[in-house]
C-alpha cells in the first residue's frame, strides 16, 4: 500500500495547492501585516482541510477500479485495518507535510511566533483525524461516477469539530492562553476517529461495493 | 409474542394499512393545537419587557429548531435499525425524514434571522448555534444528495443510513453548544429538570405550539413514508389495491 508514495505528483499537488491559496490570499485581501496576521490561523486551517479533502477523492479510487478493494474485503483480516492503513498512508502523505509545512506558511502570513509551535501540533493531530474521518465519506462515494461535489458535501459538516478546536488551540496560543485543553480535545478527537472511523469506512465499502 | 409487533413493523403492508386510520386523528390533533397556540401566543400572551412584540416568533422558531434536532435523532435510528435488521420500512423513514427536517431547519434558521434583525441589529452572525444549525442543515443535504447520487434504492439506503449515523456525532455538539459557548444566542431557556427562566404565561402556549409541532411532524412523517412505501412496493398486490381503492 505504500506503493502511493511512489507517485510524486499526489504528494505533491495538495501541498501545491495549499501553498498557492495561501499566496492568493494576501492579493485578495491586501499585504497589511496585522490583517494577514489575525487571519493567518484560521486560513491556514481552512486550506489544510480544503487540501485534505481534495486529495481524499482518490484514496479508495485506483484499489476500486482495479478490483483490489474487492480482494481486500474478501480478506480473512478485518478491512478495519486495511482502512486504517489507507488513511495512515493518506496522512503521511498529506497531512504530515502541510503539518511540518505549516511554521514557515505562518512565517509569511506574518503569524505572531507564540503560535507557531500550536500550529503545528495542532495540524499533526488534527490532518490525521481529517485524513480518517475523510476515509468514510471517500468509502461511500467510491463506487459513483463524479463524487466531487458530493464527497465534500458529506465530509465538510464532520470535519467541523476538528476545526473549531484546531484553530481555537492557535488563537488561545497567540493570546497567550494556555492552550493545552485545545490539544488535548484534539488528541482525544484524533482517538476516537482512529477508533470508529475505519470502522464506518469499512462498512461504507462494503455497501459500495454492492453497487 | 412480545416481539410480535417487531417482525410486524417490517411489512410495509402491515404498516400503510395500520397508520391510515390514524393519520386524520394526527392532523385533527396538530391543527387544533397549532391553532390554539398561535392565537394564545400571538394573541393573549403577554409582551415581552425588553423585546416588545417581536419575541412572539419563538412561537415558531422553538418548535422548529426542537424538531430539527429530534428529526435527525430519528432519521439516524431508523437508518440504524434499518441497517442492523434490514428492515424496509425503516429505510423509508429515514428517506421521508430528511427534507422534513431540512425544511424545519431552514425555518428555524430563517425565523431566527428575521427575530435577530430588530433584537440585535442584524440578520446573521457567527455565533455558535447559528454556524452549528447550519451544519446541522448541510448534513441534512448531505444525506439527501447521497441517497439521490446512488442508483440502486437498497445501496443508497444503506449507504446514507451509514452516514445519518455518523452525523448523529454533530447532533450533541449542536444542542450545547450554547451552553458551551457563550455567544450572542441566549442558552437554553427550557428546562426539564430545574426551573425555567420563562414566565408561565409564555411558557404555556410555547408547550402547546412545541406539542402541536411535533404532532405535524409525525403526520407529515407518516404521510412522506406511506407515499415512499406505496412507491417502492408498487409492484405488490397490496399496493395495487390500495391504489386502486384509492382513485
Amino acid at each position: 500500500m505504500l506503493l502511493a508514495l511512489r507517485k510524486r505528483a499526489d504528494i505533491a499537488n495538495p501541498l501545491l495547492f495549499f501553498v498557492t491559496v495561501l499566496a492568493l490570499l494576501p492579493l485578495g485581501v491586501g499585504p497589511e501585516p496585522d490583517l494577514l496576521a489575525k487571519m493567518a490561523p484560521g486560513m491556514i486551517w481552512v486550506m489544510a482541510l480544503l487540501a485534505t479533502m481534495l486529495s481524499q477523492e482518490s484514496l479508495f479510487r485506483g484499489d476500486f477500479e482495479d478490483g483490489t478493494l474487492e480482494q481486500l474485503a474478501l480478506l480473512p483480516q478485518p478491512l478495519y485495518f486495511a482502512v486504517l492503513a489507507k488513511s495512515l498512508v493518506h496522512w503521511i502523505a498529506t497531512g504530515l507535510p502541510l503539518a511540518l509545512l505549516s511554521p514557515l506558511l505562518a512565517l509569511m502570513l506574518n503569524l505572531p511566533t507564540e503560535g507557531y509551535f500550536c500550529l503545528f501540533v495542532s495540524l499533526f493531530l488534527g490532518t490525521a483525524s481529517l485524513s480518517l474521518i475523510g476515509a468514510i465519506g471517500a468509502a461511500l462515494t467510491v463506487a459513483l461516477r463524479r463524487p466531487g461535489l458530493l464527497l465534500a458535501l458529506i465530509v465538510m459538516p464532520l470535519y467541523v469539530p476538528v476545526l473549531i478546536f484546531g484553530t481555537g488551540a492557535v488563537q488561545a496560543a497567540i493570546d497567550g492562553y494556555a492552550y493545552s485543553a485545545q490539544l488535548a480535545i484534539l488528541a482525544a478527537l484524533l482517538a476516537a476517529a482512529a477508533a470508529l472511523a475505519p470502522l464506518a469506512a469499512a462498512g461504507a465499502i462494503r455497501i459500495s461495493l454492492d453497487n | 409474542m412480545a416481539w410480535q409487533w417487531f417482525h410486524r413493523l417490517g411489512s410495509p403492508r402491515w404498516f400503510y394499512q395500520k397508520t391510515s386510520g390514524w393519520l386524520p386523528w394526527l392532523a385533527l390533533v396538530s391543527i387544533v393545537l397549532l391553532a390554539a397556540g398561535t392565537v394564545w401566543g400571538l394573541g393573549f400572551a403577554p409582551e415581552d419587557a425588553k423585546q416588545g412584540n417581536s419575541y412572539r416568533i419563538i412561537f415558531i422558531h422553538v418548535p422548529a429548531a426542537f424538531l430539527a434536532l429530534a428529526g435527525y435523532y430519528i432519521m439516524a435510528i431508523s437508518g440504524a435499525i434499518g441497517l442492523i435488521w434490514k428492515m424496509k420500512l425503516s429505510f423509508a423513514v429515514m428517506r421521508a425524514a430528511a427534507p422534513i427536517g431540512a425544511v424545519l431547519t431552514f425555518i428555524s434558521l430563517f425565523t431566527g434571522a428575521v427575530w435577530g434583525k430588530p433584537t440585535w441589529g442584524t440578520y446573521w452572525v457567527w455565533d455558535a448555534r447559528i454556524t452549528s444549525m447550519l451544519i446541522l442543515l448541510f448534513l441534512y443535504i448531505g444525506v439527501m444528495a447521497l441517497s439521490q447520487a446512488v442508483s440502486r434504492e437498497q445501496v443508497a439506503d444503506k449507504a446514507s443510513a451509514l452516514l445519518a449515523l455518523v452525523g448523529t456525532v454533530n447532533i450533541p455538539i449542536i444542542y450545547k453548544s450554547v451552553d458551551w459557548w457563550f455567544t450572542l444566542h441566549q442558552p437554553a431557556t427550557i428546562r426539564l429538570t430545574e426551573s425555567s427562566s420563562i414566565d408561565p404565561s409564555m411558557f404555556y402556549p410555547l408547550l402547546i405550539m412545541i406539542i402541536g409541532f411535533y404532532c405535524l411532524y409525525a403526520w407529515t412523517l407518516l404521510t412522506h413514508t406511506r407515499t415512499l412505501l406505496l412507491r417502492r412496493e408498487i409492484r405488490t398486490q397490496w399496493a395495487q389495491q390500495e391504489l386502486a381503492g384509492e382513485n
